[in-house]
């Protein structure tokens, strides 16, 4: 019953969700497949028969090029070269590698949405997190090199922190929206992060693209495994273990309860005594590190490099993502995976078929849309529910 | 018009909400219809305006059968619903608010037929001594004026059957007085009227006949005239209620609470508090009597740390509180059971377990170093509802599935968890059944008898005249008058909360 209620009940709507924006994803490229619909007038059994081999090609590439294809799975099994073991696990890698940025900016979005702040500056925290990474390596570059990633990580992390720290203290103290100043402070960072790209001290001598010295000769995040072309570093353990530090922050503390009961009602929590300010500041604070501490292991384990353009917005994808995922931990690193793994086995999709990339999005932007409107997927499914007082049915 | 509901059932999952309801109300007749939260009063009032249909049952209008499809038809076949919440847009004028909806229009432009409108709302409101400016806004007119509009609006749909839920929530005893004139001025016209209500007195005072549900079924039909306060009470709950709150006299000890020469703001800031001086010693009750929106909450707020004062001074317990926190004035030894508890006592989304906890999550046994004792949340909270009688399925249950009255019970057993000295209640039976009342009321005397000292603020003049030790009367941010509990009577607490002489 407890398992029932806390797990598989919220799960459901965004299982169904998922599942009908593939539905929908077919039907739509069916409607898109010209050269098949042509075929209709004459032969349409032949047609649909035709379209619907080809929509179950375009979604096994997507899973073959998100997980690995299970023949070259079972050789690397038996195999001690590692060319064919790196060939076989790298789709499930490339993944988790295109995951583990999402979870953490997943959770950032998740804390504060909880704690009843919508902080949508999660982009800005995640580069800021990145630069202040990137400008620690290079200032001290001799330094041991555990110490000096622990240093890196720890003044990323803070940068992120101080950059959702501001528009925390801004509506605590002074009632400024955080919608407006977090995405303003969007557009700050990207310009500082730009500014500081046309540093001599962050850019390699002579270059004039936005774009940093390479920072992996100096330091990085140690890979898990040491094969060709395997790019999955330690992060995403890291941000495995961060999804259930902030489960059992938001649900075994005294801190987390403040923060939920903030989320819940301001008012309350006030009337009970807490200090409404101050939930506000630490929310944004706690979600600004994480997206932080993403952005500097993307840039110190994925990329090697700070640029402009590390993050493809992982951060506006993480409101999506943490609206998917209820705002639970557990549910941002399932919907982290299923981006990662839209992301990764599109790749494979779009060579394989033809069908671009762009299709993903639109099934990306249909998850969120069922999910935004679940009145919409219970009347699909027929699914009731009733209100509080068990008679109206909402 | 002869107005009958037969054999009335409405079902809804898990609950059967109407049970072969039968009631009936004549031409120029006035029925009260009593019942507790939940007893299907308001069920049966959506089924009679048309917004539900009934599962079975049939509604006779002057002994025709009709079939409500949507409130329109209710409208058309001469209902008329009052509610408790008035339906008012506050800008707009009394004639414009009657017509809304009802508007006659004029011209190929289909313009407003004003002029006509007020005309009628003119000869309305004089034929049936609804005395309201016809060009007066909305948001000007205070509450018992407003709910005149509500009657005008009915009347110029030509309703008569008039169906008042609540009418005198909101009213003070002044102007619920002059409401019964105007129904009675109705009835003599022909209206039938079904007057919704818990209030005992009122409406052994202005009904005809009197029907009661309980859970969904009619559980008596009485004339005013052959019953008394306690049956009805009797008949609503289903078992022996004891109207008057037994307590010994108190033994008021050293002050606990004292407010002296407090002006406070309200939102607005608007002097909502004009310079109130008040006492409350340990072992008494003392009631703030007042109509809402007299300064009461902002009086409140300021004693439990919610509200900075403009001036005077609260003591609690020997301490200054004038600047001191919500946390810091509930760890003086303050509970504190607030007016609106759905939005400021609860977090309807959170469990009842985590609302048990909701004020003292940061203390032992429920916490230490920052982390929550699970076992030992659980625990208390499960006593809790054990000592409280909360009906709830389980402590995990979130707290907005609870009925009102187990949830002001939730909010009651936290504050009394912790070692009480002052208890602060603002409204703390406002929509709850007789029987949780009473409940309530047993706890705060209990309270006071343990030493506690009690500051009840309520719109009731029930509750104040059966619990409170002393009275003060609270008119325009200011006390009118300070009654001991014992001689007070209602003629003169009314008069005071009219802010008469």
């Amino acid at each position: 019953m407890t398992v029932w209620r806390r797990t598989i009940l919220p799960a459901l709507m965004p299982v169904l969700a998922v599942f009908t924006a593939f539905v929908v994803g077919s039907v739509f490229l069916f409607l898109t497949d010209i050269e098949n619909l042509k075929h209709f007038p004459g032969d349409p059994v032949g047609t649909i028969l035709a379209g619907l081999v080809n929509i179950g090609k375009a979604y096994s590439a997507l899973v073959l090029g998100a997980f690995g294809v299970p023949a070259k799975l079972a050789a690397a099994m038996g195999s001690s070269d590692p060319k064919v073991i790196a060939g076989a696990i790298r789709p499930i890698t490339e993944t988790l590698v295109a995951s583990s940025p999402l979870i953490f900016t997943g959770l950032a979005v998740a804390i504060s949405f909880r704690t009843g702040v919508f902080n949508i500056g999660v982009e800005g925290q995640f580069i800021m997190g990145a630069l202040g990474a990137t400008v620690a390596v290079l200032a001290l570059p001799d330094l041991p090199k555990p110490l000096l990633l622990i240093l890196a990580v720890v003044i990323g992390t803070l940068s992120g922190a101080l950059w959702g720290f501001i528009p925390g203290f801004l509506k605590a103290r002074t009632g400024a929206h955080e919608v407006i100043t977090t995405i303003m402070l969007n557009y700050v960072a990207a310009q500082v992060v730009l500014f500081g790209l046309r540093s001599d001290f962050l850019k390699p001598a002579g270059s004039s693209t936005p774009i940093s010295k390479v920072l992996s000769t100096i330091v990085r995040v140690p890979l898990i495994f040491q094969l060709p072309a395997i790019r999955l570093h330690y992060g995403i353990v890291v941000a495995l273990i961060m999804a259930v530090l902030v489960s059992w922050f938001m649900f075994k503390t005294t801190k987390g309860f403040e923060l939920r009961a903030a989320g819940f009602s301001l008012m309350a929590a006030r009337y009970a005594g807490m200090s409404a300010g101050g939930s506000i500041m630490l929310a944004m604070a706690l979600s600004g590190g994480l997206a932080g501490l993403g952005g500097t292991l993307e840039v110190l384990g994925t990329v090697g490099q700070m640029s402009n353009d590390l993050s493809s917005g992982f951060g506006f994808n993480a409101i999506a993502l943490a609206l998917l995922a209820g705002n639970r931990p557990g549910g941002v690193v399932a919907a982290a995976l299923l981006f990662g793994a839209l992301r990764t086995g599109g790749g494979l999709m779009q060579v394989k078929t033809g069908i671009p990339l762009d299709l993903l999005f639109f099934v990306q932007a249909l998850v969120i849309m069922f999910v935004a409107a679940p009145a919409l997927i219970r009347s699909i499914y027929r699914i009731k529910v009733y209100s509080a007082d068990g008679v109206t049915p909402q | 018009m002869r107005l009958e509901l037969k054999e009335i059932t409405k079902r809804f999952p898990g609950v059967l909400a109407n049970d072969r309801i039968s009631i009936s109300v004549d031409r120029g007749e006035v029925l009260g219809l009593l019942g507790e939260n939940g007893a299907g009063k308001t069920t049966l009032m959506n089924i009679l305006s048309g917004i539900y249909r009934p599962d079975a049952g049939e509604i006779l209008i002057g002994g025709t059968v009709r079939n409500f499809h949507d409130p329109h038809q209710a409208i058309d076949a001469g209902i008329g619903m009052v509610h408790q919440h008035f339906q008012l847009v506050p800008v707009f004028d009394v004639v414009e608010s009657v017509a809304l909806g009802a508007e006659t229009v004029t011209g190929w432009l289909g313009t407003f037929g004003r002029a006509a409108a007020r005309r009628r709302v003119v000869e309305l409101s004089e034929q049936h001594g609804l005395d309201v400016d016809p060009d007066a806004k909305i948001e000007d007119l205070p509450v018992g004026v407003r709910q005149r509009v509500e009657i005008l609006k009915a009347l110029y749909r030509k309703s008569d059957i008039l169906v008042l839920d609540e009418p005198s929530a909101v009213l003070t005893p002044a102007e619920t007085h002059d409401l019964f004139k105007i129904i009675r001025g109705l009835t003599a016209g022909g209206t039938s009227v079904i007057f919704i209500t818990h209030k005992l007195g009122e409406v052994l005072e202005v009904a005809d006949r009197i029907t009661v549900l309980r859970r969904g079924a009619v559980a008596g039909t009485v004339k005013p005239a052959d019953t008394s306060r306690e049956e009805l009470a009797n008949l609503m709950v289903g078992r022996d209620v004891d109207l008057l709150v037994s307590k010994g006299p108190a033994k008021p000890a050293g002050v606990v609470l004292s407010v002296k020469d407090v002006q406070v703001m309200n939102d607005r800031l608007q002097m909502a508090v004009k310079g109130v001086s008040l006492e409350v010693r340990a072992g008494e009750i003392v009631a703030v009597a007042g109509v809402h929106g007299n300064g009461q909450t902002e009086l409140v707020e300021a004693i439990v740390g919610l509200r900075t004062i403009d001036s005077g001074e609260i003591v609690i317990g020997g301490e200054n509180v004038v600047h001191a926190s919500p946390r810091r004035v509930a760890d003086l030894g303050v509970a504190h059971i607030p007016e609106d508890r759905m939005r400021d006592g609860l977090i309807a989304g959170m469990t009842v377990e985590e609302n048990y906890i909701l004020d003292s999550y940061h203390r032992a046994p429920y916490s230490s170093r920052g982390w929550l004792h699970a076992q030992e949340v659980a625990a208390a909270a499960a006593q809790g509802v054990r000592d409280y009688h909360i009906q709830t399925p389980s402590i995990d249950t979130i707290a907005s599935s609870l009925s009102g009255g187990n949830q002001q019970k939730v909010v009651v057993a936290r504050e009394f968890s912790r070692r009480v000295k002052l208890v602060v209640a603002a409204q703390p039976t406002r929509g709850l059944d007789v029987g949780s009342i009473e409940y309530i009321h047993t706890r705060l005397v209990e309270q006071r008898d343990a030493g506690a000292a009690i500051l009840i603020v309520s719109t009731e003049l029930d509750e104040v005249l059966a619990v409170a030790d002393r009275i003060a009367v609270m008119f325009d941010g200011r006390i009118a008058g300070i009654l001991e509990g014992a001689s007070a009577t209602r003629e003169a607490v009314g008069i005071l909360m009219g802010g008469g002489e």
